[in-house]
């Protein structure tokens, strides 16, 4: 690990002025930063920890939920308000990593983990994410776990998590404070980037900012399933994995609310499928209409061919589970 | 501050690269705790933190001052061991016995976890309270790898401790 300079950040404001003045990076439960340090992908200056910031809390905001970014995964999973009555997060907080893991995984550390596209953790490989200008080791290469989606010809790397998967079914909000102490919401469906020629930048935070929180909208109701799809049975990134809230009302989808981990550079999100869904009465036709929507413009990339069929299959069978049918 | 290890306080004046891992097996002379894939990968270096398990090869000792941490020397002794260890050594829950105090610092977690009603996964009802069965186990000891493979041992090690507790 490449030396760097440790401080202890206490109030937001003395976390910007050390971010700003060292270059450096926060470090919150470190179990992603501290990975890539480790192997010199990444190599920051310094590193302010956030740990000590009065960021660590669950409370009412308005008709939902804010979960301070320093809310362990652990904690936000067994919180009986996300258990109760947003199921669909607290399920896919569970398909993720491990307990050890997840007891020190924070809300703002989970959102902004990187990719695990295996050139861009081996420093001997070109890479635009790790250092921009050397190319795609990933396109032409071994490319199982890599983007359907959304992908471009500098990278074909997937966001790996499954947490902000459920937010961005349900359309959650990231709270970040900059270098100024200005506060901006950016929807979670916006949070997160899509390569194009810059995949060095997996999401919209500018230097200096810290994510302080998520608020989660009024809580939705309906059917909420987390499938994710992996090569074990339990602590493996998602192949494809399908957050779903679903309300039928008398006999027709009312309210779908879709998004997908393991396609894209971002928690893949498409309205258009949600729009076909709502309003129509539950069908094996109508979900193969919905998945051929969804992968209308899907790319392979030679080893994750298997993801097209993989994905369409898992999301007519959440579907099925969601309105009541058999899988 | 210091940091508390097994009741002991030590001082935190290491270089800042210094994981927790190599801090306790090291500065602090806790040889007890694992290194193996040093990434959050193998649990061989699960400890507590303030009671609750990590991978303390994933996060830096100068984090941690003013924390509380127990390793496998403070759970139990040879002469007083805890009913994990005991259990272990009945099942014989290991072979070469390189995972085995992950294995039983994860495993005490695991038994708080269940009894504070946390669920994992496979819990049927995320919303409900979780009931203790060898599948249960099984995902919440997922973050602790055995080479040996000695995981039904290790499974029935946990399930009789946590008949005896409830
Ligand atoms: C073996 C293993 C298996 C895993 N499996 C899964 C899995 O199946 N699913 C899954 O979703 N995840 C998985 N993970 C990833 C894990 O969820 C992340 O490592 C964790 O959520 C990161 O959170 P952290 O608090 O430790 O972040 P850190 O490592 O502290 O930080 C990560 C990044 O976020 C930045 N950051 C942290 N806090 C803030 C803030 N408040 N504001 C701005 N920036 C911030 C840091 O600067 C850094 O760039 C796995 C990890 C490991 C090691
Ligand atoms: S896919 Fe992206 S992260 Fe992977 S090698 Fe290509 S540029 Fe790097």
């Amino acid at each position: 690990m490449k030396p760097f300079e440790y401080q202890q950040a206490h109030g937001l404001g003395e976390a910007h002025q050390l971010l700003v003045a060292d270059g450096g990076k926060p470090i919150a439960g470190g179990t992603n930063l501290l990975d890539l340090m480790k192997l010199e992908v990444e190599t920051p200056s310094a590193l302010v920890d956030v740990n000590r910031l009065p960021l660590g809390g669950i409370v009412e905001h308005g008709e939902g939920l804010h979960i301070g970014a320093l809310v362990s995964n652990s904690a936000c999973a067994a919180d009986p308000r996300i258990r109760g009555q947003y199921p669909v997060l607290a399920r896919a907080i569970l398909a993720g990593a491990t307990f050890q893991l997840r007891n020190k995984a924070t809300t703002g550390g989970n959102l902004c983990q990187r990719t695990r596209c295996y050139y861009f953790y081996d420093l001997s490989q070109a890479c635009n994410k790790r250092e921009p200008g050397t190319g795609c080791a990933a396109i032409g290469g071994f490319n199982r776990i890599h983007a359907i989606l959304g992908a471009s010809d500098a990278c074909i790397a997937t966001y790996p998590g499954d947490m902000a998967v459920a937010l961005s079914a349900l359309d959650a909000t990231v709270e970040i404070h900059d270098a100024k102490g200005e506060k901006r919401m950016v929807p979670v469906r916006e949070f997160h980037r899509l390569p194009g020629d810059t995949p060095e930048r997996d999401n919209v935070l500018e230097a200096g900012d810290v994510i302080t929180g998520v608020v989660l909208p009024a809580p939705s109701g309906g059917t909420q399933l987390y499938r994710k799809v992996r090569d074990r049975a339990s602590y493996a990134f998602a192949l494809v994995s399908v957050a779903a809230v679903l309300q039928v009302e008398d006999g027709v989808i009312a309210k779908a609310r879709l998004a997908f981990g393991g396609l894209a550079h971002k928690p893949w999100h498409d309205p258009r499928v949600e729009a076909l869904l709502e309003g129509e009465a539950p069908s094996d036709a109508l979900f193969d209409q919905a998945a051929a929507l969804l992968l209308d413009e899907a790319r392979e990339q030679g080893s994750n061919d298997f993801k097209i069929p993989l994905t369409r299959r898992t999301l007519k069978a959440v579907l099925r589970e969601a309105t009541g049918g058999t899988l | 501050m210091p940091i508390t290890i097994n009741g002991v306080d030590h001082e935190l004046d290491v270089d800042p690269r210094t994981s927790l891992l190599d801090f306790l097996r090291g500065d602090a002379g806790l040889t007890g705790t694992k290194k193996g894939c040093d990434h959050g990968q193998c649990g061989a270096c699960t400890v507590l933190l303030n009671g609750q398990r990590i991978n303390s090869c994933l996060t830096l000792a100068v984090m941690h001052d003013g924390d509380s941490v127990t390793t496998i020397e403070g759970l139990g002794t040879p002469d007083a061991p805890h009913p994990l260890q005991a259990a272990f050594v009945r099942h014989d829950g290991y072979q070469c016995g390189y995972c085995t105090p992950g294995q039983i610092c994860s495993a005490k977690a695991m038994l708080d976890e269940i009894a504070a009603g946390w669920t994992s996964y496979v819990s049927d009802d995320v919303a409900g309270s979780p009931k203790l069965s060898e599948e249960e186990i099984r995902e919440r000891m997922s973050g602790n790898l055995c080479r040996c493979g000695a995981y039904s041992n290790i499974v029935a090690a946990i399930a009789e401790v946590a008949e005896a507790q409830a």
